[in-house]
């Protein structure tokens, strides 16, 4: 069953108040090999050093609390067990937003990429009595881009998005893509555009950081792949006249 | 640079007419109808998303009949019966009517439910679901695959954007403040910062969901710690029902991670360390989708007489002789912790479980229309409205139905906003005397400068064991009694806590201990109401008092803190159509 092990946890820390340089921190602890990362820092936190800030809540990878950056991968602390890492364990911020204090990011710039895309649902027709129907199949178009749990890892872990802050990224362009796609949706033209012109899909170079990132395992390019389909498909129309 | 406590300084004003504390279901069904009439600003001490409502897992229950014959009057009844008949019957009669209409409305607003072949809303059975009055099980939860919560709450937290709710992330709320029996504001800590922000306002709706944390294995989330009904309860607000908490048959063992009931309403089944389904036993017509009171107390039952798997603390749920494909288009989920967290496969392997603490019935008693009541004769606080878990309505009496929470925090966080909406003009902006605003410094000030040998999580950490061992699923006045006098001792034991954390910004020590002394309350609160209730009801069971006993406790718990210790009234349960009956399933 459970084995015990010795970890070194090595923490980028940021403390504001005391330097505005960040620096780094090693922490020394036993953990079961069913443990995750957050309940390593969940452990320094309780009994070795309350200063440690870090964001959690579920706990079982649906709320998207606890993403940051371990052993050099953008992850869940909740569903990244210690046992399938080395014993020392590298964990900092998520890359490129800035950070409030230790593994504290502010979110802000990732949401409001959110915002520039439309995120819900716009529907101008008459509201039938009972709900509108869908069929399956085409429920399944959305159905992976649904799961996205704006945890924020394969944003940050995006090139374009560390060269160039004004890029959607990826998080948003699955949003998009989630509304785009959905049947019940009626503001697809107005949402292609969105994407199109502030700085969206067609800055995306498919380096696929993103699908190695998402602790969802959404494949983020596939679905952009299909909006520059369809983006181009309706531009070629457009200019045809057709 | 060094630290300097903000908290005591600069105080940042807001006038929002509408102030919701909490962006889970309730809250932002809420800020739908109150945005309506004016401005609302939503508090959340997560970022909205974060919010617990988001790991509902099985559906949402409503008689849509979209897979099967269905009707609203036997999800009535499935409800009071499944309350073990102490749920209120005319608001049981309108959240289940409500529910299609409810239901249809969030397909409406954008949410993406999985399919029927004829692209329905697709149905799955659940715990307690039946048709022709507990006859035979009914295909009556809505879901999305098995992240229904997840959907639904990513769908109305857009649709508050869209209708420009304002939202405060990563905020505290410190005080409701409640003068002259009137709402007047909020006073809460923006945590990123460290600085106080007062809200005055005309409307407060109290929707911060339940208290599971209290305990040592629960399946909510950390946020889920319960301040916001201790703030009410210590200005004399009662608490009701509060014995009432109801433990989740299936958690994984060791994490208590949730598994849906879903996975037993596609065909899953409980089994022990003999290789025996057990449920037949306990509940031979509903068998594993009995409710979740009947089938913790069989599985608890089963491993105390030595009938857990190899003899251990568990027993297994099977899901391995279902269709793969259900697994992976319904379950998807679950079968994903199964393989991160216990390296098993459910396709393959049966899932070791046990009961984890999971939903507070009890709460912050409210009528139909969300506003808190001060006393069991009905009346209310003026401005001041609750719903969701943190309420108390009762639909959900001494046991809620698998599917009926997210029902709850939609129907009632609804008829909160409309109430608001409709009552708006006669509301007045409220004021927060500067005397609330000293004593939250103060206790601020108690935090940060207070010496001792105690530090928050060691106490935390015991306060929640204590629950567990003495309070949950199995009672009795001694198990009880200990647990009191443990409470009361940590209680002692926390004015001598001393925080290492000096910081301002993002100070989570500070807030671990704000949070664990509201704690304190909820734990005497349920612990004293369990202790009075002397009888077996839902997931209320006494060992000492092992029967219901209607004659005597056919009535609502109303606990009251006064400055001379708590005090007990009882309010009647409403009867309308169905009479208790004895509870066989």
């Amino acid at each position: 069953m459970a084995q015990e092990r010795r970890y070194i946890f090595h923490i980028k820390r940021f403390l504001p108040e005391i330097s505005s340089e960040p620096f780094w921190q090693t922490y020394e602890l036993t953990l079961s090999s069913w443990e995750r990362v957050l309940d390593g820092l969940i452990k320094i936190q309780d009994y070795l050093d309350s200063s440690l800030g870090f964001r959690k809540s579920c706990a079982h990878g649906i709320c998207g609390s606890c993403a940051m950056k371990i052993n050099d991968i953008n992850r869940l602390a909740c569903q990244t067990l210690v046992k399938d890492l080395p014993e020392i364990i590298k964990i900092e911020p998520l890359p490129k937003l800035p950070v409030i204090k230790d593994l504290v990011v502010d979110m802000t710039p990732f949401f409001e990429k959110h915002e520039k895309i439309l995120p819900y649902l716009i529907n101008t027709e008459n509201l039938p009595e009972r709900e509108r129907l869908q069929k399956p199949e085409d429920q399944e178009r959305i159905l992976e881009a649904i799961t996205c749990i704006l945890c924020g890892c394969c944003t940050t872990a995006c090139p374009t998005f560390w060269i160039n802050e004004n890029f959607l990224g990826p998080s948003a362009l699955l949003k998009a893509y989630r509304f785009i796609f959905d049947t019940r949706d009626t503001a697809q033209a107005d949402r292609l555009i969105s994407v199109v012109e502030q700085m969206g899909i067609f800055h995306c170079h498919s380096a696929l950081n993103c699908l190695k990132a998402c602790p969802k395992e959404i494949n983020i390019p596939q679905h952009i792949i299909k909006l520059k389909k369809l983006a181009v498909k309706k531009a070629l129309r457009r200019s045809l006249k057709i | 640079m060094g630290y300097t406590d903000h908290t005591q300084m600069e105080i940042v004003k807001h006038q929002y007419d509408t102030v919701i504390i909490g962006s889970g279901l309730a809250g932002l069904r809420a800020s739908l109808e109150a945005v309506k009439v004016g401005s609302v600003v939503i508090l959340t001490k997560l970022y909205p998303t974060r919010s617990h409502s988001t790991a509902a897992q099985g559906g949402i229950g409503a008689a849509l009949g979209n897979e099967e014959e269905d009707d609203p009057e036997w999800h009535f009844f499935d409800t009071v019966k499944g309350s073990d008949f102490l749920g209120d019957q005319d608001a049981i009669e309108f959240m289940c009517y409500s529910a299609i209409p409810i239901v249809i409305e969030l397909e409406h607003l954008g949410v993406p439910f999985s399919r029927t072949a004829d692209g329905k809303i697709a149905q799955r059975r659940f715990g307690g679901h039946t048709k022709y009055f507990g006859k035979e099980p009914v295909r009556r939860a809505c879901y999305s695959a098995d992240r229904t919560g997840h959907a639904v709450l990513h769908a109305l937290y857009e649709q508050a954007l869209k209708n420009q709710v304002k939202f405060f992330e990563e905020f505290q709320v410190l005080d409701i403040v409640i003068e002259d029996g009137i709402a007047q504001g909020v006073i809460a800590l923006e945590i990123k910062r460290g600085i106080l922000h007062l809200f005055e306002t005309k409307a407060i709706i109290v929707a911060s969901g339940g208290f599971g944390k209290i305990f040592k294995v629960t399946s909510n989330a950390f946020a889920t710690t319960g301040e916001c009904l201790s703030i009410l309860f210590e200005q004399g607000i009662p608490l009701e029902d509060m014995e009432f908490f109801q433990f989740h048959p299936t958690g994984l063992y060791g994490l208590g991670i949730l598994i849906t009931e879903g996975a037993r309403g596609e065909g899953g089944i409980l089994i022990n360390g003999r290789g025996e389904r057990f449920m037949e036993k306990y509940a031979p017509t509903l068998k594993d989708l009995a409710p979740r009171d009947v089938i913790s107390r069989a599985i608890l039952t089963e491993i105390k007489e030595g009938r857990g798997i190899k003899g251990k603390e568990y027993v297994y749920l099977d899901l391995t002789h279902l269709d793969p494909k259900i697994l992976e288009k319904r379950l998807p989920e679950i079968s994903s912790f199964c393989k991160t967290y216990l390296g098993i496969d459910p396709a393959k392997e049966p899932i070791p479980v046990v009961p984890t603490a999971h939903y507070a019935m009890g709460g912050i008693p409210t009528d139909i229309k969300g506003r808190v009541l001060r006393d069991t004769n009905g009346s209310y606080v003026a401005g001041l409205y609750a719903a969701g878990e943190c309420a108390c309505v009762s639909v959900h009496g001494a046991n809620r139905l698998g599917c009926n929470s997210l029902l709850d925090t939609l129907v009632f966080g609804k008829e909160a906003g409309l109430d608001v909406a409709k009552n708006f003009k006669n509301f007045l902006r409220g004021k927060i005397p500067s005397y609330r605003i000293e004593k939250v410094k103060g206790f601020i000030e108690f935090l940060n400068s207070n010496k001792g040998a105690e530090r928050v999580a060691p106490l935390r950490e015991r306060l929640q064991r204590t629950l567990m061992d003495k309070a949950s699923v199995f009672r009795t006045k001694r198990s009880l009694e200990e647990a009191l006098e443990e409470i009361n001792n940590l209680r002692e034991r926390f004015r001598k806590v001393e925080l290492k954390d000096k910081g301002t910004v993002f100070n989570q020590e500070r807030l671990q201990a704000f949070e664990l002394y509201h704690m304190f309350n909820l734990a005497e609160a349920l612990v004293r109401s369990a202790l009075v209730r002397e009888e077996s009801r839902g997931a209320h069971y006494r060992e000492d008092f092992p029967y219901r006993d209607d004659q005597n406790w056919l009535k609502h718990t109303f606990i009251f803190k006064t400055p001379q210790g708590v005090e007990f009234k009882f309010k009647p349960v409403v009867i309308t159509k169905f009479q208790p009956t004895e509870r066989i399933f």
